[in-house]
């Protein structure tokens, strides 16, 4: 039978059931092999449930350092009995197949061309812990102890990785090495040593860091200043909150005092929660809320308030799959859209489209700068994908002589000058107006916010030109966002190039490695990542230096495509969509298949020529 | 156009306040509401309390929804800065500034649509939180802006300007703010001055959250034959259980009463509340028969009014947060930003 052999270049995937602790024990796994200096990629695959419904864990081991999901399965890890038949379908031909053989399996539930490893987990389990749950948590240590043996992972990694992990509770540190090493004999005594998949030490990962992208941006809401947060509890987002919560505890609490620097409210819903943050950005403070594309729908008349009354807010969109409840736990990029033009009436939003966790780090710090320069709510378009998987990505920097930037905030000092204020007059020729602080002078600078009618001086007026006087000068702020908000970035083609590819966020990844498989079948691509909207026009001469542009992104309709040819203007017959949209993250194999497709069909030698 | 500015000329010796202003200083622009509308006694009101409280009308931040209600933050305080946000929606609003910056003084006004009916979630979950605020409901049993249906608080068999008879139970918005944890609760009629400003005063002393529930009748829809929440109807059917006549501490005690009339709250921040009894037995802090006694009143068709309830040792959201005692907005990159060495550790852990 084929055997797959593979050097640091393979998929292995957990089948597990969840609640069962599994989770843990597959992260460790899989930062042993980090540990190693082979860069790994890491997905959860879950459902919307608690307890007992099937989960995976995908981990891509990549020497080249691709991120993106590749397809298929090298080594199945199959521990849930309910879903055997569809995990085994997915291992590759000459794959493997680890499982727990206590119970025998009839030959008709197999494969004839993979590789069976049968190990007896549950008795070795219920041989060696009294206790139900030890023999529920420690069968997931002595797997990843049989798989370091199988794989030839350093099990010293994984003991130095339980050191760290348990520093200073022993027993608890010297229960998992022995179930780590109970494992681990068995497979090399029991089942032959390694398999053809092996983790072979490499130096890949460098300086790089290993973190989710909830938690990175979550770090940008501290390090950005943010001191209000208000939220809602919502898949995948929840998360985002729950890290903002744990940082602050760790770098806001005042040492003199003891008291918080900052205030997190778990509002009632997601009404409440924008109207916290709009409140508090109103108020003086940096603040955000995070949600998912629910959240986002009941936002929507608040957001155009702020975006009518000009009240900074952040707000962190962790997309999923819609619509309405859609696939709570799987990823999509398809609120772009809603976010862009959020609200009844004429709206506009500024988004800011990060690839990783390290960019959800630094557009997270970026946002609240932006929101309180241009006085208006700004989007950090995350999804599920990045949001809720640990990535190894570039570290974090700061620079500490970094200023925050309040934006146009008239002082007590200038009201007092004598300094003419109008909430809504354009004194910069940039749209963007001043604003004050409630509270700041006695007599000046005090105005009315509202989300109806007014003119330059905040005052209500219905009349037709104070309003489209009003709308025009947000139209100036809109163009000024376009100089602030981050460039795209343009990865040329090694050869000249007729197609180009426009691409954005999560599918950063799967693009990257689809460009080089491209390149190497001879189907060359100039690739401009869109990190913001509204769009420069660095975007609109890319679309027209190319014949074909492919537009590759994660949602049915095409919504970056749509923005594209309604904001920046593009030709949109030159415009190819490559759609991804089953929940599931994209892979590099789709990328490439179609993006081939389309050029296979494009490249055909025009009948004119042939006939000349 | 609805934005008329007040003429600012006044008698050379109106009467200044310790912080020097007149109470022409507390005004806003001219009402644009009905003539005789309830809203604009209340809008007095707040003027009249604001002055006599010494307040410094640049550190009151008024904030509203949307309705006939929630436009009178316009007419009173001109000095202050103003929010009129979206509709049922003025509760979080508020409580995000409040959390911004916790020295100023926040006044919340709304109507009955605006806190009963789309906003009630939001008025239950301020009150659970205890947002220190004064939130002030005008309560007129009608939406009048989009002229004469019924709102949440319309009593059951009240009849409509059209002849329409209202069959929902209605929303009680002081036995909800008892019930959910509010600790300042009070209920008052808007033709009632000597009733509603001292009340509006000790809400404004109150350090946590004071809910005033003030019925202020609709002069264009909702002041006739067959409603309940008309001037007679209210005036007929007020059981005042308290007079609140003076807070301790600022105003001097001028009249004797009789022992067993007057009962003394002090609050923990030490402001006292004087109250003369008019109900015998009843005790404004005991939630418990509070709650009791508004529903014995209202099932006999009463509507009692007066300092329903005040919890003597109350706290608020800033304490529930342990926030610190420096406004969250005075906080600059120092205070808020743990800086690159500490991320660097941070990358460190990462590896």
């Amino acid at each position: 039978m084929k055997r797959i052999d593979a050097i640091n270049d393979f998929v292995v995937k957990f089948a597990n059931v969840n609640g069962s602790g599994s989770a843990s024990a597959n992260e460790l796994f899989a930062r042993a092999i980090l540990r190693m200096g082979v860069p790994v990629s890491p997905r959860n695959i879950f459902p919307s449930n608690i307890q007992g419904l099937p989960t995976w864990y995908e981990v891509r081991v990549s020497e080249s350092g691709y991120q993106g999901r590749r397809g298929g399965v090298d080594l199945m890890v199959a521990m849930n009995p309910q879903t055997w038949d569809a995990d085994l379908k997915e291992i590759e031909a000459g794959g493997y197949v680890f499982h727990d053989s206590t119970k025998a399996l009839t030959k008709s539930r197999l494969r004839d061309d993979i590789n069976v490893i049968g190990m007896p987990l549950t008795e070795i389990c219920n041989a060696t812990y009294t206790d139900p749950r030890q023999r529920q948590l420690f069968k997931n240590i002595i797997y990843v102890g049989a798989l370091s043996a199988l794989l030839d992972i350093d099990p010293n990694e994984i003991e130095r990785l339980f050191s760290e992990q348990y520093k200073g509770k022993e027993a608890l540190l010297q229960s998992n090495v022995k179930a780590l090493r109970l494992g681990r004999d068995y497979a090399l005594q029991k089942l032959g040593g390694p398999i053809g998949l092996r983790v072979k030490r490499s130096n890949k990962v460098g300086h790089r860091i290993f973190i989710d992208g909830n938690s990175a941006a979550a770090l940008g809401a501290v390090y950005g200043g943010a001191t209000v947060c208000a939220w809602y509890p919502i898949t995948p987002s929840s998360s985002l909150a729950e890290a903002f919560i744990r940082h602050c505890q760790k770098y806001r609490v005042d040492p003199a005092t003891g008291k918080n620097r900052f205030a997190v409210v778990q509002a009632e819903d997601e009404l409440a929660s924008i109207g916290i943050a709009i409140g508090a950005g109103w108020n003086g403070a940096r603040a955000f809320t995070c949600t998912s594309g629910p959240g986002i729908s009941l936002m929507s008349e608040f957001i155009g308030l702020a975006y009518f009354a000009e009240i900074p807010v952040v707000i962190f969109d962790v997309q999923r799959g819609g619509p309405s409840t859609g696939m709570p736990t799987r990823t999509q990029q398809s609120d772009l859209l809603s976010c862009a033009y959020a609200s009844h009436g004429d709206t506009k939003h500024v988004l800011l489209l990060p690839e990783d966790p390290t960019e959800c780090f630094e557009f997270s710090a970026q946002a609240f700068d932006l929101a309180d320069r241009l006085q208006t709510p700004v989007f950090v378009m995350s999804d599920l994908d990045i949001g809720m998987n640990t990535r190894l990505c570039d570290p974090l920097q700061w620079d500490d002589t970094r200023a925050y930037d309040r934006g146009k905030v008239m002082t007590h000092a200038e009201l007092e000058a004598g300094r003419d204020f109008g909430r809504y007059l354009d004194v910069d020729g940039d749209g963007i107006p001043y604003r004050t602080y409630p509270g700041t002078h006695p007599t000046r600078g005090a105005y009315f916010t509202r989300g109806t009618t007014k003119d330059r001086y905040a005052r209500y007026s219905e009349t037709g030109p104070d309003y489209v006087d009003n709308m025009q000068r947000l139209l100036r702020k809109f163009e000024t966002a376009k100089t602030l908000v981050p460039k795209p970035l343009l990865y040329p083609a090694e050869r000249p190039a007729r197609f180009g590819a426009i691409f954005y966020g999560s599918t950063s990844a799967a693009m990257q490695e689809a460009l080089e498989v491209l390149a190497e079948r001879g189907i060359h691509v100039n690739a401009l990542r869109v990190r913001g909207f509204p769009f420069q026009d660095e975007i609109a001469d890319f679309v027209a230096s190319h014949p074909w542009v492919f537009v590759v992104e994660q949602n049915r309709d095409a919504q970056l495509k749509t923005l594209l040819v309604n904001e920046a203007k593009v030709n949109s017959a030159r415009l190819l969509s490559v759609l991804h949209y089953d929940g599931t993250p994209i892979t590099a194999r789709f990328i490439v298949d179609q993006i081939a497709q389309h050029a296979a069909a494009r490249m055909v030698v025009p009948l004119k020529k042939v006939v000349s | 156009m609805t934005y008329i500015a007040k003429p600012k000329l006044h008698h050379p010796e109106l009467a200044r306040n310790k912080v020097g202003h007149t109470r022409r200083d507390y005004e806003g622009t001219v009402s644009t509401l009905c003539a005789g509308c309830g809203h604009d006694s209340i809008s007095a009101a707040i003027v009249q309390a604001c002055w006599e409280l010494d307040i410094e009308p640049h550190r009151v931040a008024k904030l509203s929804g949307i309705g006939c209600s929630s436009k009178t933050p316009t007419y009173f305080l001109g000095n202050s800065h103003g929010f009129n946000s979206v509709h049922g929606r003025m509760p979080s609003v508020l409580t995000g500034a409040n959390l911004a910056n916790r020295d100023l003084l926040y006044i919340g006004v709304s109507g009955d649509g605006d806190s009963a009916s789309i906003g009630l979630g939001q008025f239950a979950h301020c009150m659970r939180r205890g947002v220190n605020m004064v939130y002030i409901v005008e309560n007129n049993g009608v939406y009048g802006l989009t002229k004469g249906q019924f709102s949440a608080t319309a009593d059951r068999g009240s009849k409509s300007k059209r002849g329409v008879i209202n069959n929902d139970e209605p929303v009680d918005l002081s036995g909800l703010a008892l019930q959910l944890g509010a600790t300042f609760v009070a209920r008052s009629f808007s033709g009632d001055k000597r009733q509603l400003v001292p009340l509006i005063k000790a809400a404004v002393e109150h350090q946590g959250a004071a809910f005033i529930d003030v019925v202020s009748p609709c002069v264009a829809f909702n002041n006739h034959t067959g409603s309940t929440k008309s001037y007679d109807y209210v005036r007929e059917h007020n059981d005042a259980v308290n007079r609140l006549d003076f807070i301790t501490g600022r105003d001097e005690i001028t009249a004797d009463y009789e022992p067993g009339e007057v009962v003394e709250i002090t609050q923990h921040d030490g402001v006292a509340l004087r109250l003369r009894k008019l109900a015998p037995d009843y005790d404004p802090t005991n939630r418990i028969k509070a709650m009791n006694y508004l529903q014995e009143r209202a099932a006999a068709g009463e509507i009692v009014t007066g300092l329903l309830y005040v919890r003597p040792d109350a706290r608020d959201l800033h304490a529930y947060l342990n926030t610190i005692d420096t406004t969250l907005t005075r906080l600059g990159e120092r205070e808020l930003c743990p800086g690159a060495v500490a991320l660097e550790k941070v990358n460190a852990a990462l590896r």
